[in-house]
């Protein structure tokens, strides 16, 4: 069972919110080529470690929010805004999970 | 065990590959206890009625048996289930694939393994592969945890951890992992002699041979290579069993697992040519792969071997997502996620 944080509410269980999978995905612009934009609508970063994903409140306030969490062992890692941008803490396994995505995104 | 799928493009796939399972314990020489006993999928409205009906006549326009049934026929196949009107979801109908049915995973497992041992194959077991040697030709060594293996081609066939080799080799795939649970009860007397499936309770239920039920639903709603499943689905299969067989509510649960599923989009698997030249894919079946075993094994060699798809996955390559081409066969998934 995961133990959310919802930013306005805080700690509830998992069976209140919905993961509305990955996050920090820019939308590519209109003239972009039909493999950019099959990356942006299909493909994803499938990490086994830290994952950065979005999650909505759905049977609380609604809100959307950003959560850093490890998807081998289940740990929440960070939680922080919709817009704010992926955490840099010290945590090893988020900087490798930062190390990771930024390879992938070379 | 099932071909009970919507398009064209799965339908003949997975009748191909329930025809090749219906043979295969005599080409195996092994006992894999197939046992046809039927697929019946509920109806709890009129809107499930309305769309099974669609379900089981394309069915029958692609050439695979299908039959429609009013709640008296599904009252009477399955008598453990409650049919009354007062049920929460009372059962309105539904539809049976009859040559459906089930199948001893281990021994599909066991069976292949020894033939292909037989035919020459080298299995190497407790091996991981850590890493690929990348060169202007393609990938031509695969480094493991025991030793380094020079391949002309390779394939990758990991279901959910396939995204982490193609992160090795430095493509992105459509595919995100998560966990799929099942369970398995106590064993019982014979109570029920055919699979039953109903996709708006989230469960599906058949019994095995020792008498255990054997349960599943839906997946774990978020990423996750934990290979254990959480507690709120558990509740919620459990609680759709119950909602369909009330006397089931004593039972105790000998076993639970999850597996890792690698789920695509449109719920068709993606077979065929990877970015890199010689590397082929073989993945994103989902929670639904253990079905299209030997076809996709078939058409799988048949890429590989002569570098081009076979004509019954042809469509299934990853070029469809840039094409626009997707299968969206919720039917994949057995019930809906
Ligand atoms: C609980 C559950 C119930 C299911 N029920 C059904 C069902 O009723 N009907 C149905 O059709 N399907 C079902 N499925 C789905 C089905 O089991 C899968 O789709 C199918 O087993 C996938 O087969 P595969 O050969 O592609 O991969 P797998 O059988 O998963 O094999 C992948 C292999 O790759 C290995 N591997 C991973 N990483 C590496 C690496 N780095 N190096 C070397 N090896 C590696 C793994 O150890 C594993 O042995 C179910 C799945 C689960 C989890
Ligand atoms: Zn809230």
């Amino acid at each position: 069972m995961l133990l959310l944080t919802c930013p306005h509410c805080g700690p509830r269980d998992e069976t209140e919110f919905s993961c509305g999978g990955e996050s920090h995905i820019a939308r590519p612009s209109l003239e972009a080529t039909d493999d950019a934009w099959a990356d942006y609508v299909f493909f994803r970063t499938n990490p086994m470690g830290v994952t950065f994903e979005r999650w909505r409140h759905a049977y609380g306030c609604g809100c959307w929010f950003n959560v850093a969490r490890d998807v081998v062992n289940h740990r929440i890692l960070a939680t922080y805004a919709m817009t704010d941008p992926k955490p840099a803490t010290s945590e090893t396994a988020i900087s490798n999970g930062l190390q990771q995505s930024a390879e992938l995104a070379r | 065990m099932r071909s009970n799928y919507l398009f064209p493009e799965s339908a003949r796939f997975y009748e191909h590959s329930l025809r090749l399972y219906e043979r295969l314990g005599r080409e195996l020489d092994f006992n894999i206890m197939f046992s046809q006993r039927g697929m019946l999928t509920l109806a709890h409205s009129r809107h499930d009625l309305e769309s099974q009906r669609r379900w089981a006549n394309a069915m029958r326009l692609n050439g695979v048996d299908s039959e429609l049934l009013d709640t008296d026929e599904v009252a009477e196949l399955v008598p453990a289930l409650d049919c009354s009107p007062s049920a929460r979801l009372p059962v309105m109908g539904g539809f049976i694939q009859k040559r459906g049915g089930t199948v001893r995973h281990d021994a599909v497992a066991w069976g292949y393994a020894r033939a292909a041992d037989a035919l020459g194959v080298d299995i190497i077991q407790n091996c991981e592969v850590t890493g690929f040697e990348l060169s202007s030709g393609g990938a031509h060594t695969v480094k493991t945890t025991r030793g380094t293996i020079g391949a002309d081609r390779i394939g990758l066939a990991t279901a959910g951890h396939t995204t982490t080799l193609a992160d090795m080799l430095g493509f992105r795939l459509p595919m995100t992992s998560y966990a799929l649970q099942a369970f398995v009860s106590e064993p019982l007397k014979p109570v029920l002699d055919t699979v039953v499936l109903s996709p708006a309770c989230g469960v599906y239920v058949s019994q095995s041979d020792k008498g255990e039920l054997v349960v599943g639903g839906g997946l774990d709603l978020y990423a996750s290579y934990a290979q254990r499943g959480n507690l709120p689905t558990v509740e919620q299969t459990l609680r759709g069993l119950l909602t369909l067989f009330p006397s089931f509510s004593r039972l105790r649960m000998l076993r639970q697992w999850a597996g890792i599923v690698d789920v695509v989009a449109d719920s068709t698997p993606v077979l065929g040519r990877s970015p890199i030249p010689n590397v082929f894919l073989n993945c994103g079946w989902g929670t639904g792969g253990f079905k299209a075993i030997p076809a996709g094994g078939w058409c799988f060699a048949h890429t590989i071997a002569k570098n081009e798809a076979h004509p019954l996955t042809a469509a299934f390559g990853l070029d469809r997502f840039a094409r626009g081409a997707l299968i969206d066969e919720a039917a994949a998934s057995g019930i809906a996620h």
